[in-house]
């Protein structure tokens, strides 16, 4: 396969996790929460998921047993943040730290275990592509994956549910004088937050990688974290930033496999860098900033 | 027919027993005033009245049974609605969005209706249009449209027209009397007493949390009412005297910034100046450029040394340095907002003062003269009249007039060349106010130049020599204060050039 076949045909599920991270978090941030635990709710939605697809309960009930795990995780964040008006970003780093040791303790007997992947599905016609055909062959998560991120998109543009959101996380003052429970509306979102974690904790450790490893999410939490930042909030500009380091995390690859005479430390850290200047470069609108930035976020709301 | 009384109600927050046995009896189809100094406890009346608070003692009767409120739902539901002073919008939506967070409906179907509204209590505003891009005045039409949408028999206004250029107030006047003739009562809080006159049919009165009147307010000329909210004889501003001028201590010439927030105002070709021994002021609706032009001349914002010299403070150009160096130069700055800006509220009045007196001998070889620091703080307490505990009190305790004296004290005591002043009485009360105002007279009288942004166009005739009025980021002409009217001013705010330029 070429190297560009062999990109397309990856991308999206080396983008998957930090596509589901970064939608929950977008949500979370939307209405005005900053939960900084992302990594440490992934890490303990990998191994929840990866225990319950090596018992062979299946990858359905891993992933609903990651995402809750994940959820409950960060309905612990949500009383820290919400209730008891921490602040959100000492709490968060706290909850992420528990979510790794979580993680690590779980995890001590299954290291270094396999678990077989999902098959892919191929789209009719559209996978028999030459160079692209790659790209329409991808396993049902991914699918869920980009739909998920089409439903925030409309939730957020087109609802009344979006729209409180919004206003929840733009003004909360406004949002509770005019009549809405801001407390709860900020809990279902970190709860949601935490579910899509979960989930894209279990999609790295049960099916992009499957095998369980202690650290495995390496840092991708927070990756996502900063994808939401510079995607300005908008979850057209996530996916596409997901997918941007998809790839370039796999042309890394491709090109250190083809031996190109390059320092692999320089390779790897490619990603990063090429991610952080795409994104800086179309987060530099103060505009787009100013109409999707998030006024009240990680200031502690109380009436 | 009474829709709304109150009888013996209280509030008390810790040991601040801020309403006291109210008792009042609003008829239907009334436009009723709420008239009291700033901590006279109109604020919390309302909340209680709009169910945010619920009252420790006391009942509330509506429509003849009584009713207790816990939530302004249960408010709503009932038809009691309220327009805030801080508006409750959402800026990055469009006032259709904003209005179906509260009425339920098709965006297409509420957008008709708001236009139908409109029309109706001249209420014009374009539903599909960005809330940060209206005018305060289209803002607060929105927030009338809002209430008015669930249909309420009682509309509470919280100062409504603090914000408002005079034509606009006439126009919302029109659109509150057009209610009241369909059976809406009104509850308009507000302690500017001509409005009162001109528009209310009751007035009640408060003063420190109890009732001390009502009254027809078209029976009382506005002195008299005066003396009734501050509870004694009105201090008297003596009005500034014709001396002549000296030479400039600030010129801006044909300033243009463009700001990079994109919701600021731009300015165009700003030329102004300022003299020594004499008060300028600069009147507009907020939004059109003041906050911009505020934080030019404060150093807050600063130009490109390559700028050119088109800020000078006591004739040196200042356009590219920050604001310690200006203040170095004689100018002292009272800002807009108290909080934050003019004092850090978690600091003590000592602390505060030592922000910017800091020169004044405060500081002895790098460390603080704590008792000098208290010397200073307890003489501006007294000279201004600051009603607080003591100079270890905690500047964000204070209540907006008598912080805002504070300021203006600290400030003054700086003994400035040049006093820039950005809305220095906003939301203070009308004792403290005039102290303000006199306080400023006294100083140009010692020959230091000042300058005065302010919404209240009564403020600026009163204290200023010379005006100019800023709209959309333009500066009028300078106006002579003794050779024009309010209504000239009025024209220039809302573009209508007729004014007469001196």
């Amino acid at each position: 396969m070429s190297a560009i076949g062999f990109i397309l045909a990856g991308m999206l599920a080396a983008a998957m996790p930090f596509l589901l991270a970064a939608l929950g978090e977008l949500v979370c941030e939307r209405a005005g929460v900053l939960n900084l635990g992302i990594e440490g709710m992934m890490a303990l939605g990998a191994v929840v998921g990866f225990i319950i697809v090596h018992s062979s309960g299946g990858h359905l009930l891993g992933f609903a047993g990651a995402g809750l795990a994940s959820m409950v995780l960060a309905l612990v964040f949500g009383w820290l943040a919400l209730a008891v008006r921490a602040n959100q970003v000492a709490a968060g780093l706290a909850i992420g730290i528990l979510g790794s040791g979580l993680s690590a303790l779980f995890g001590k007997s299954f290291e270094s275990q396999t678990v077989t992947g999902l098959p892919k599905h191929a789209l009719p016609w559209l996978s028999e592509l030459p160079v692209l055909g790659g790209l329409f062959r991808q396993d049902v998560a991914v699918w869920l994956g980009l739909l998920a991120a089409l439903a925030i998109w409309a939730l957020l543009r087109f609802t009344k549910l979006g729209l409180v959101i919004r206003a929840v996380g733009e003004n909360p003052h406004a949002a509770r004088a005019i009549g809405y429970k801001v407390i709860a509306i900020r809990y279902a979102a970190v709860a949601f937050g935490g579910l899509m974690a979960g989930f894209a904790g279990a999609y790295a450790s049960t099916v992009y990688t499957p095998l369980w490893a202690e650290g495995m999410i390496a840092g991708r939490g927070w990756i996502a974290v900063a994808l939401v930042v510079f995607a300005t909030w908008m979850p057209g500009r996530l996916v596409f930033g997901a997918m941007l380091f998809g790839a370039v995390s796999l042309s890394q690859l491709a090109a250190q496999a083809s031996g190109v005479a390059l320092n692999s430390q320089l390779l790897s850290s490619l990603p990063y860098v090429m991610t952080i200047l795409v994104l800086g470069v179309i987060s530099a609108n103060r505009g787009l900033l100013k109409m999707n930035g998030v006024a009240s976020l990680g200031e502690p709301f109380g009436p | 027919m009474t829709l709304l009384s109150l009888r013996g109600l209280s509030k008390t927050y810790g040991t601040v027993r801020a309403n006291r046995h109210i008792d009042l009896d609003v008829a239907q189809g009334s436009i009723h005033a709420i008239l009291g100094e700033n901590g006279a406890g109109k604020s919390t009346l309302m909340k209680l009245i709009y169910g945010v608070e619920t009252p420790d003692e006391g009942t509330l009767h509506w429509h003849g049974k009584p009713l207790s409120l816990t939530s302004p739902n249960e408010a709503r539901a009932q038809g009691i609605g309220m327009v805030f002073q801080h508006f409750s919008l959402f800026e990055t939506m469009r006032v259709v969005d904003n209005i179906s967070l509260v009425v339920p409906g098709t965006s297409r179907a509420l957008a008709a209706r708001i236009r139908a509204l409109g029309e109706d209590y001249g209420l014009e505003v374009d539903p599909l249009a960005y809330v940060h891009a209206l005018s305060v005045g289209e803002r607060q039409r929105v927030e009338i449209i809002r209430c008015l949408m669930t249909d309420p028999k009682l509309l509470i206004l919280d100062e409504p027209t603090s914000v408002l250029p005079p034509q606009s107030v006439e126009r919302l006047f029109i659109t509150l009397r057009r209610l009241r003739d369909r059976g809406v009562s009104i509850l308009f809080i507000s302690h500017k007493l001509e409005e009162i006159r001109a528009l209310c049919d009751r007035a009640t009165i408060l003063r420190d949390g109890t009732v001390t009147g009502t009254v027809d307010p078209r029976d009382h000329d506005a002195r008299a009412l005066a003396q009734m909210v501050i509870g004694r004889e009105m201090p008297h501003v003596t009005p500034p005297e014709g001396k002549a001028p000296g030479k400039v201590l600030l010129e801006l010439a044909g300033l243009d910034h463009r700001p990079d927030d994109p919701f600021a105002q731009a300015l165009h070709g700003i030329s102004l100046t300022v003299r020594e021994g004499e008060i300028v002021g600069i009147a507009g609706v907020s939004g059109n450029g003041q906050g911009e032009l505020a934080r030019l001349i404060s150093g807050e914002t600063r130009r490109h040394p390559q700028a050119g010299a088109e800020v000078l403070m006591m004739g040196k150009p200042v356009g590219h340095l920050g604001p310690a160096a200006r203040r170095r130069l004689g100018l002292a700055f009272v800002p807009e907002e108290r909080l934050g800006r003019g004092a850090v509220p978690e600091m003590s009045l000592s602390d505060n003062s030592l922000l910017t007196a800091h020169g004044l001998g405060l500081v002895r070889r790098g460390l603080i003269d704590r008792a000098a620091e208290r010397r200073l703080t307890n003489d501006i307490i007294a000279t201004c009249d600051v009603r607080t505990p003591g100079p270890q009190a905690e500047a964000g305790a204070l209540s907006g007039g008598n912080l805002q004296k504070f300021i203006v004290g600290r400030e003054i005591a700086l003994a400035p060349k040049l006093l820039f002043a950005s809305q220095p009485t906003w939301g203070v009360d009308i004792g403290a106010a005039t102290a303000i105002r006199r306080r400023l007279a006294d100083l140009k009288a010692g020959g230091t130049g000042i300058l005065v942004i302010s919404e209240e166009i009564e403020e600026l005739f009163e204290i200023c020599d010379r005006l100019h009025v800023i709209r959309e980021g333009c500066l009028s002409p300078s106006l002579k204060v003794s050779e024009i009217g309010p209504e000239d001013v009025g024209r220039w705010m809302i573009g209508a050039e007729g004014g007469k330029a001196a």
